[in-house]
Parts: structure tokens; sequence; C-alpha cells
């Protein structure tokens, strides 16, 4: 249990001696898209009735940050581990592979709640309300990092070069954050794009998260968070498993 | 009575390279054990397997009695291994690095051992400093102190001294010679076989994978000619001291000497056959002369 504790801490440590490019970018970076996306078009779109176009955004961008900087960090700092050598360091301790897999998780967790509530509070003045439903908000972003979080351990276990990392972090993460009904609600889509989001989870997460500030949503909140939930269990059994049998660390 | 280290017929194949081929041998408790062999032999992808790294295709490895495997919690917590890379963690300080190596193994409050390894390793006054401006000296100790944080009884040395000066190499032996005194096994392997000389008692060769030699170090040395003399005559070589004849190079002879008093013998016969010596020269057989005659495929 403290192999996972110290783990847990070590990770904590790494992105915050690294703060202004682990936690403060992704804030500055969701504030511009804000500043810009609201500018533009608060005029012409409404997304759900009474809610204004600015104040619908907040959600899915701190969602989106949050998903991206989860699976960023458990997966960046894997790979760097792995690249420079001294994973070596976690492999010659007996640290089970529940531990290794929860310490990574966690601390993944932490980071995207730590740049979603940056993000919720540089851009609450648009007009962000107080969450309607606090505990599905919470479900939400707890889950959503969960599940980027598990999915990075497994891109960073399975990567051996930088270059394939960025590889699924920019063809496969980046997409289906920005398709997923950020910067609009998936009911002004055409009937098969909408029919695609479906079936893409991080939809779910968003969709979820925005339910918990606005009381409404594109789908019901239980549907999300059964897929979301589910993608976190599966996920995670894989991960783990994946682990424990040493697949590319313990040759 | 277990063993310190027991390697029982390990195998360990990557793709067409059998990097280990049926090793066996066993490392007894206090021992200083080293390991030679050139690179690729399989010292490395060995040490990994002791630790976990790796996994064996075939056999058996226990430390300190506990299967590698099976029991690798055990078997993990009395091992400590330096490994050869040198790698470090570049976010943290050096104190930072060793409080967390002691958490993984889940030792808390370790700070009174941390301290200990710092005086002893030449590190108190880098405690807190970054291991990115660490010299590669510096860092390497850094390694040792990181394998010894939960006081591992079996401590495994993969080429500790290779890049680094003279000064930290004398230091890390004189250390390590003092782990071993207070009871710690030790396996080393380098690539300057004077250390594994003047340190160790058994000595293992490698090669190909394969387990060419393992004797006490000095029956390894006797087993070679302990001495050759070599000498420049003024005529032929009489014949009575050709059965000590190894080779001619160079104009010179080379005779075996299998004691020093022999060489009085030598020259007495030499006299006797009214044959002048105009250069002569004793040579003491080391580990490098037998490594390297085990290495090309001759007997030692």
């Amino acid at each position: 249990m403290y192999g996972f504790i110290t783990l847990f801490k070590k990770e904590i440590l790494r992105f915050w001696k690294v703060g202004f490019q682990t936690v403060m970018a992704p804030v500055l970076t969701a504030l511009l898209y804000q500043m810009i996306f609201s500018h533009v078009l608060s005029q012409h779109v409404e997304a759900y009735p009474g809610v204004s176009y600015t104040a619908f955004l907040i959600p899915g961008l701190a969602m989106m940050s949050m998903a991206q900087n989860a699976f960023a960090n458990s997966s960046s700092s894997l790979i760097q581990s792995k690249i420079t050598g001294n994973i070596v360091f976690l492999l010659l301790p007996p640290i089970s592979a529940p531990a290794f897999f929860g310490a990574y998780l966690l601390a993944s967790i932490v980071r995207g709640l730590v740049v979603g509530a940056g993000v919720l509070l540089v851009t609450a003045w648009f007009g962000l309300p107080l969450p309607a439903q606090p505990l599905w908000l919470l479900a939400f972003a707890v889950l959503g990092c969960g599940v980027l979080g598990a999915l990075g351990i497994m891109a960073g276990i399975w990567a051996d070069k930088f270059d394939q990392l960025a590889a699924f972090q920019n063809f496969l993460i980046m997409p289906l954050t920005f398709l997923s009904g950020v910067f609009y609600s998936i009911n002004s889509l055409p009937p098969l794009w909408r029919g695609v989001s479906h079936l893409n989870p991080v939809f779910y997460m968003i969709d979820g998260f925005r339910y918990g500030f606005f009381g409404q949503a594109d789908v019901s909140p239980w549907l999300s968070l059964a897929v979301v939930g589910g993608c976190f269990v599966a996920l995670s059994a894989w991960v783990m498993r994946l682990i424990a049998s040493g697949y590319k660390l313990r040759h | 009575m277990t063993h310190a280290i027991s390697i029982d017929a390990v195998s360990k194949r990557f793709a067409s390279l059998q990097a280990l081929d049926r090793i066996s041998f066993t490392v007894e408790h206090g021992e200083f054990f080293a390991l030679l062999g050139p690179n690729g032999a399989g010292k490395t992808t060995l040490i990994s397997a002791m630790a976990g790294l790796s996994r064996a295709d075939n056999g058996q490895i226990r430390i300190m009695g506990h299967d590698t495997v099976t029991e690798a919690r055990d078997a993990r917590m009395k091992l400590g291994v330096v490994p050869q890379e040198l790698v470090f963690d570049p976010f943290f300080t050096v104190r930072e690095t060793l409080t967390f190596q002691s958490g993984y193994f889940g030792i808390r409050h370790n700070d009174a051992w941390v301290d200990e390894l710092l005086h002893k390793l030449g590190l108190t006054d880098k405690a807190n400093v970054n291991m990115r401006a660490l010299s590669g000296g510096m860092k390497r100790r850094v390694m040792v102190a990181q394998a010894l944080v939960h006081r591992p009884p079996v401590i495994v040395l993969d080429e500790p001294t290779a890049g680094v000066d003279v000064e930290l190499r004398q230091s890390l032996w004189a250390f390590v010679k003092e782990l071993n005194a207070a009871g710690h096994t030790i396996v080393l392997t380098t690539h300057y076989l004077e250390e594994a000389e003047a340190l160790c008692s058994r000595i293992a060769m490698m090669k190909k994978g394969r387990l060419i030699a393992l004797e006490n170090k000095d029956t390894l040395l006797s087993r070679s000619a302990a001495r050759e003399v070599s000498l420049q005559l003024s005529g032929e070589l009489p014949a009575s001291l050709q059965p000590l004849s190894l080779r001619q190079q160079d104009g010179r002879h080379i005779l075996a000497l299998p004691d020093i008093a022999k060489l009085e013998q030598v020259l007495s016969e030499l006299r006797l056959a009214a044959v002048e010596v105009r250069e002569l020269s004793v040579h003491e057989t080391d580990l490098e002369q037998v490594f390297v005659k085990l290495m090309h495929g001759g007997q030692a």
C-alpha cells in the first residue's frame, strides 16, 4: 500500500513541478477558446433553451481539457520513464500491478480535476451558472478523467517512441475530444453525424458533465453514466492485466 | 541451507539469439562474486532475470531462497540492483529520489538510513540538488544508493564503474567492500578485470549465453601457467628446457615457470649449455590473460 502512496505522490509532484506546462497552459488555451468562440458564435447559436452559447461552451471546454490532460499525465510520464530508462526503478521494487495502475490513474485524475477547476475558474465570468446537479458533475469529472487516464497508461506502455504516442494523441484522442460536442449540441448535427457522435465515449462524458451544470443534456445522464462507467471498468481491467502480464515492461 | 543466489538451468531466447543457455550456479552468503564476459555474453540478461525485469523461458532463480517468479515480492525485497545504464529521473532531487525509492519498497521514515547512504557515498552536500545537475559519477553514486535503500542482503552491481573516474572507483569499492564485510553478498560484473581480481573470491565467466568457467579466483589463475619467462638467447634453447617451452615470439623463447624457484634451474641449464642470456623478463599471469584465453576458446 505504501508503494502505491509513494508512486502517487511522485506522480503528483512530477506534474506540479512543471505546473506552467501541465496546468497553466491548458487553462490559458481553454480561456482563449472561450473568448474567441463566444465572441464569434454567441449571437448565432442557442444550444439549449434558456442557455446562452457562452455558458453552454464552458463545461464542454472544461471536460475536454480534463480529458486531454488526464491522458497526457499518465502517458507522458510513462513514455518518459521508458525512454530515459528510469522506469527500472519502478520495476525493481515489489510494486503490485493494481498499485502501479492505481497510482498513475489517480494522479491523472487529480491533474484532470485541477485543470478542470482552473478552466471553470477563469471562464466562469462568461455566465456559468452554479451546478444544478453537483453530484452528477463530480461523477462525470472523475470518471471522464479516469477513462482518459487509463487510456494514457495503456498508450504510455504500448508506445516505444514519442512519435507513436504523439500519433495516438493526435489521431485518436484529439478527434474524439473535438468531435464530442464540446463546441455544439449534437442535436444540431445532421442525422448521420449525430449517429456517429453517439459512438464516441467522450461525447457522453461531456454531455453528462454539462447535465451537472444545466440539468439538461442531449441524452439521459443515466445512459451517459452507463457508457462512461462501463468504459472505465472495462479499460481499467484490461490495462491492469496488461501491467500484470509485464507487456512491454518486463521482457 | 539456502544459497544467497541459486540459478538452475536458466535459458532465455530473444528471437534467433540464445541469450542464456542452461545457466546454473549458486552464490553463497557473504560471497564477493564476479560475473565476467564480453559484451553480449548474457550477463545483463541474467541479472535482469534475477531482478524480475525479464522472465526466463526455462529454469528457476531463487534469491535468498525465494523464487523470483512465484515469490517475486520476497525475492525483490532481498535484492538490490545497480543497473548498467546511467539512468535517473530529471524531475527530482537526490533526496527525493532516495525517499521515493524507499517508499516503493514500502519503507516509511527511512531518513536516517538515507542520510547514512548519502554520507557514505559522498553525496551529503548534493542531497538537495536536482539529479540533472549532477555529474555522471555522482549520478552513478545515487544509483548505488537507490539499490541499497531497502538494505538488501544481496547486491548486484552491473558494471558500476564504467566511465567513472579513478577516485570514485576507489571510494565505491571501499564502500562495497565494507558492505561485503558486514555480511552482504555482492555480485559484480565489470570490464576492469583487475577489479574482479582484487575484490572477488569466485569468478564466473560467460560467453554467448553459456557459462564457460566458474571457479575460485586462485584456482582459475593457477590453472593457467602461473608465470612465464621470456628469454632472448645467444644460441638455441637446450633440449633439456624444451618441455617448458610454450612458444617463440619475436625471436624470444617463452617458457612456463610453474614456480619462481624453477628460474634458477633454467638459468643453470643455459650456463651448462653455454648459451648466453641477452634479455630476460618474467610475467605473472593475471585474470586478463586467463579471460582472453577462455574467450578465444583455449584452455586456461
